[in-house]
Order: structure tokens, then sequence, then C-alpha cells
């Protein structure tokens, strides 16, 4: 019988396999930040460990740091961050930081340097790193724990998760998005429908994705509870590639390319579960409550508690309404923001704020509007294009590289109460800043919102 | 990490599905770089809130805590282990958990237990009734305990001896440094590296 995609990248990583053991995976990559590495270090110094191979691992500073101009103001993120660079200058680790060309999320420099190849297995102590997987690699979050591990052994123990295929048939209607694809895929299979397996996405709407769009689509995987996500590398995989910094050149390159055809799913593959959904029907997706399986698309209302069957599902819509201040039956364009967010690790890259900025062109934003590049290389490409110019003529505010607006740690949160549409991956209580409420968008749509004030599509302009 | 055979105590109802690791401790929490003092953000934001469950003095020193469905969903924050560890937990039982946050918690000694959706409820239940109620989780003989319910669960061999050896994985996997490093040799050519 054939292989899926995921066994081909798995088999070809195992160090060891024993019976009533997990396998012993090797990791290709190893992505490091500064939240969820200083205990892994001090454990590695507690027990008198060294990194076995600093040159498979990279960090960078992205979450804790300010996107604006300066040092960071919080002593507590700054010791952190602090922190990052002794452990990175005391163990050899390449470091990216604060002010670096090379600084940025943790996601977006991977592929950006070529780093993250087809193939591959990838893994950061976040959980987003199923981003990679858009490669065609297994790539997955950590604890700190297992990024302890990864530093002091350059492997994991772990059992093969089961195999799951979504399959997107059509194509995605213009104005639709990929990032609008993957919130119809998490409203339809749940928050913890993914959970136990990787996901293979498949199909025409994927296979007509650009990398951003798979990127996008790959690293939401976790919020269907999936740990990874991935997609067979095709010649929109090789473009993307060649060329890059650390991407094979010459003879190897050929070398590689000729591996990399090999990573698809046989055709006599069988996926421990199927999942299919129509790209063709779809239309701008935006979440209503605080989870991400809480989305609809934007044509509908604030759902009634009462319409879910399920008890768990009412009541949890009966407590997101309440944390985010909506009445039912309220039609979702009528729900006005304070803030709207451009970035993040889902959607901070070149391909998003050309589409933001293609909305914003001319117009003029009615809401604090935060466009915050991926990385500073994406910045200084967004830069050479013009788009900042566009994005400040419209009134909204071009910041540095970082994390910002997708998690409270650093100085980009809402208030209390503060409503946003934001481009990041989790709408949970509080994400943003204590208090604020989150609505998941598309860049589109997060563009369109900014101008009216109220969830808005492209369309409606 | 401590070794877990077997733990009887009291339990606490967490009536609420979907408790991703931002609402265990929210990212504020995050900017620290010790492994101690996370139990002051369990729970942070809810906490704040008086009739929240773990705030009711009848649940005090509970030490099992049990879920509604799909614990642990979101970041990879083992923070989230250390903090409800610190904060005096053993064990969570829920009928769902997030794919890291079990990981992690197997990586720490913190139990989690898979119980049927239906047998999750039957055990809040009975610890609303009465918060008093001693229960026993026994990894060794794989089975939740109260009062006169025995319920199995099920976990896998390997992480169940680890948990009940309390061993390091770290040690565990440099008794293998001699298959890594030959893995090492016949890696292919055009990986790339970070130098």
């Amino acid at each position: 019988m054939g292989r899926t995609l995921a066994e081909k990248v798995w088999e070809q990583h195992v160090v060891r396999r024993a019976d009533g053991e997990p396998d012993l995976l090797y990791i290709d990559l190893h992505l490091i930040h500064e939240v969820t590495s200083p205990q892994a270090f001090d454990g590695l110094r507690l027990a008198g460990r060294k990194v076995r191979r600093p040159d498979l691992t990279i960090a960078t500073e992205d979450h804790n740091v300010p996107t604006v101009l300066g040092p960071i103001a919080d002593p507590v993120s700054k010791t952190q961050v602090e922190t990052l660079r002794k452990n990175a200058a005391e163990f050899g680790i390449r470091l990216h930081p604060m002010g670096d060309a090379g600084q940025g999320v943790v996601h977006i420099i991977g592929p950006q340097f070529g780093l993250t190849q087809p193939g591959m297995t990838i893994v950061c102590g976040d959980s987003h790193t199923s981003t990679h997987g858009a490669f065609g690699g297994i790539a997955f979050g950590i604890g700190t724990s297992e990024v302890e591990h990864v530093l002091a052994t350059q492997t994991l123990p772990a059992y093969r998760p089961k195999t799951m295929a979504i399959e997107v048939s059509g194509e995605l209607p213009v104005g639709v998005t990929a990032k609008d694809l993957i919130l119809a895929i998490i409203a339809k299979i749940g928050t913890g429908g993914g959970q136990g397996y990787i996901v293979e996405y498949r199909g025409e709407a994927i296979r007509k994705l650009s990398m951003e769009g798979r990127m996008t689509v790959c690293n939401m995987s976790i919020e269907a509870g999936a740990r990874a996500g991935m997609i067979a590398p095709d010649e929109t995989t090789f473009a993307y590639l060649q060329g890059r910094a650390h991407a094979p050149s010459g003879e190897l390159w050929d070398q590689a390319v000729a591996y990399w055809k090999t990573l698809r799913t046989d055709d006599d593959a069988v996926f421990d579960k199927v999942v299919e959904i129509d790209a063709s029907t779809l239309t701008p997706y935006v979440t209503w409550g605080t989870n991400p399986g809480q989305g609809l698309p934007l044509d509908a209302a604030v759902p009634e508690p009462e319409s879910f069957s399920d008890p768990i599902e009412r009541s949890a819509a009966e407590r997101a309404l309440e944390y985010m201040g909506l009445t039912a039956g309220t039609p979702l364009r009528e729900i006005e923001v304070d803030t709207v967010f451009v970035g993040s690790c889902t959607n901070g890259r070149i391909e998003d704020l050309r589409s933001a900025a293609e909305i914003l062109r001319g117009r003029k934003v009615r809401t604090r509007t935060l466009i915050v590049p991926g990385s500073m290389l994406v910045k200084l490409q967004a830069e050479q294009e013009g788009l900042h110019e566009v994005f400040k003529a419209a009134g909204a505010e071009w910041r540095e590289a970082g994390c910002s607006m997708c998690l409270g740690m650093n100085p980009d949160t809402l208030q209390p109460g503060e409503r946003s549409a934001s481009t990041s991956n989790r709408n949970f209580e509080g994400r943003q800043g204590k208090g604020g409420r989150t609505h998941l968008v598309s860049p589109q749509v997060a563009a369109a919102t900014a101008v009216t004030g109220r969830l808005t599509a492209p369309a409606d302009l | 990490m401590d070794a877990f055979t077997t733990h009887t105590g009291t339990a606490v109802p967490l009536r609420r599905s979907n408790v991703d690791t931002d609402q265990i401790i929210p990212a504020v929490w995050l900017k620290q770089v010790s492994r101690t003092g996370f139990e002051r953000g369990l729970f942070a934001a809810w906490r704040e809130d008086p009739t929240f469950v773990l705030n009711d003095p009848a649940y005090q020193g509970a030490s099992i805590l049990v879920s509604g469905p799909d614990f642990g969903t979101g970041s990879s924050r083992e923070h989230a282990v250390w903090a409800l560890q610190q904060y005096g937990f053993r064990v969570v039982v829920a009928a769902r958990f997030g794919d890291i946050f079990r990981n992690n918690s197997t990586k720490m000694g913190l139990l989690p237990v898979v119980l049927p959706g239906e047998k999750v409820e039957a055990l809040q239940a009975a610890v609303e009734a009465d918060p008093s109620l001693q229960v026993t989780v026994d990894l060794v003989g794989r089975e939740v305990r109260w009062a006169d319910e025995a319920v199995g669960f099920e976990i896998d061999d390997y992480t169940r001896w680890r948990l009940m050896e309390g061993l390091d994985d770290i040690g565990l996997t440099l008794r293998h440094a001699d298959e890594v490093a030959a893995y090492e040799n016949g890696r292919q050519p055009w990986l790339p590296t970070t130098v």
C-alpha cells in the first residue's frame, strides 16, 4: 500500500524504533524565541549539557518586542530578551536581535531565509510552528521540556500522529482568501477536530494558493487541534525557495528538487480520516466568539446559543456572547470595532500587506489601525514597494516587526472592552489584552473594516 | 520529575469547554525566566471573579481538576502545566485535551486523564454534591475511582512507565547517542544549516 506525505517524511527521520516505545525522531531545524526557551537553557546548564547542533538552531526576538523604535520599556520583557541573548552567546546559537535586518516573527524568518524546506522536520516552542508544513515538511509546536530535549539531543521521542486529509475542491472565489478558507475549515471540524492528527491539505484550491496563502492555512492547523498541517511541495514551492539564502544551489538544488518531487501522497495511500470542503461556495469568514471554531460567513448574524444542539457548545456560545458583548441576531456587518490589526505569523507576510494596501489605497481609516510586518525583511520589501506610504496616507500606523497585537506580551494590546478585527490566529478571552474582544479576519476584511469601522468585506466598499 | 503511581485527593469541577492555555496562564505571566511562581497566574483573569469555582472555599486544597472537553488547547506554553502543578494539581481529567498540553503534562508529571464525556460529567456532579469526595487516580491500574464508581482510562505503556518511574526523557535519549550520530552521518547533503 502507498504512503501518505506525512508517513514519508516521518519515516525519513526515524533514528530509532523499538517495540513499546515512541519513535526517536531527528529534528532538522529548531527555531527558538525568548519566551519558551529560558528555562530550557537553565536545564542544560544544571545538567552540564551542551547544545548538540547549534548549526541546526536559530533564534529571534519576537513576542516581547515593541513595534515602535526604541528600547523595551517593560523591565520583565527586557530581562527575558536579554536572557535569550546571553543564552545564544553562551551556547553558540545564531540570533537575530531587535534592530537586526534578519529579525522577525519566528515563523516568518525560517521560510524567508530558505531554512524551511520540503521534507524537513521543524520544531519550535510555539504552537504556530505548523506554519512551516506549507513547504511539505512535518513542523509542530513543543513545550519547554521538549525544547530542552531538542537542544540536548536534536531529537524528540514521539508517536506518529494519525493522518487526516482535508480535500479542498473547487476554486476560491475572487475576494475569498486562504484565511477565510482555514477559518471555514476550523468552523467545520471544530477546535478539537484535528487532535491526534497530522493534516494534509489537498485539492485544487490548495494547489492554486501562493506559498504565503499555504502558510496561512498551515499556520492555523493548531486552531483545529492538529499539531501539524502540511501541503505537498510543487513548482510553487520550488519557485519560492530558489535563490534564498539557505536554499541549496547548483547540483545540490537539482538533487533536492528530485527528492522533493517524491514528497507526495501515493495514489493508493489511505488516510485515517478524510474531510471534504468545497472552496467555490466560500465567502469571507469572521469569528464571533472566543475560540477559533466559533466562526461564520460575514453575511451571517451572531448566532442564537439555542441554535446549538450540543449542550456544551450551547453553554460555550452563551459565555462567548457575554464576553464579546454581542447580542444574538445582530448581523455581523453591524459590529463596530475600535482597532484593526494586520500582522502576525498568520498574516504578516508581504502578500498580506499588499492586499491590505490595495484596499487602503486612496481611502482613510476610521479606527486605530496597526500594520505590523512579520519581519524586518518584509518591512524592507513593503517599503521598497511603497506600501508604507499607502498605509500612512490612509492614517494607519506603520510599525516595526514583531508579534505585536497577536498576543498580550508587548505594548500593543487592547484595553478592557475594546474590540478588534485582527488578522491573527486566536480570539481567546484576553488574548490581545485583558478584557479585549477579538474578531479573526483576513487582511482584506481587516483593511475594509478599518475604512468603515464595522466588520466589512472589500466588496462592500 | 516526581514519580506518579497513584494519587488520592479532592477534586474541583471546571464546567467549561475549550479551556485554552491563554486562560490557564495569560501571556503576561510568560515573561518570567524562572520555573517558579506561576501558581499566582493560574486562571488569573477568571480568578478575579469571586464566583469562579477555584475561589469557592469548598474546593480549597483540591488536587484533581475535572474540566469540560478540549482542555489545554492553543499555545504550546508549558507554563500552563507549571502553573497547574505549582497551584497544587496533580491530575487533570477531561474528555479531550490539546495535543501539546497533554504532551507537556506527561513531561512534567502532571497526569492528563481522558475519560468519556459522560463520566467526566458524572465526576463533576459527584464532586459538586460532595466537595470532600475522595477521588483516586490510579496510574498503575489505569483507573479513576470515586464513591462506588471505577472508570478505566487509556494511556500508552511507555508514557505510563516513564511517569511511574519519574524518568527524565533527555537521559533516556542520551543512551542512544550512537544511533543519533549514525543517523546524522546519513542526512541528505542539501539540508540547510543556520550558519
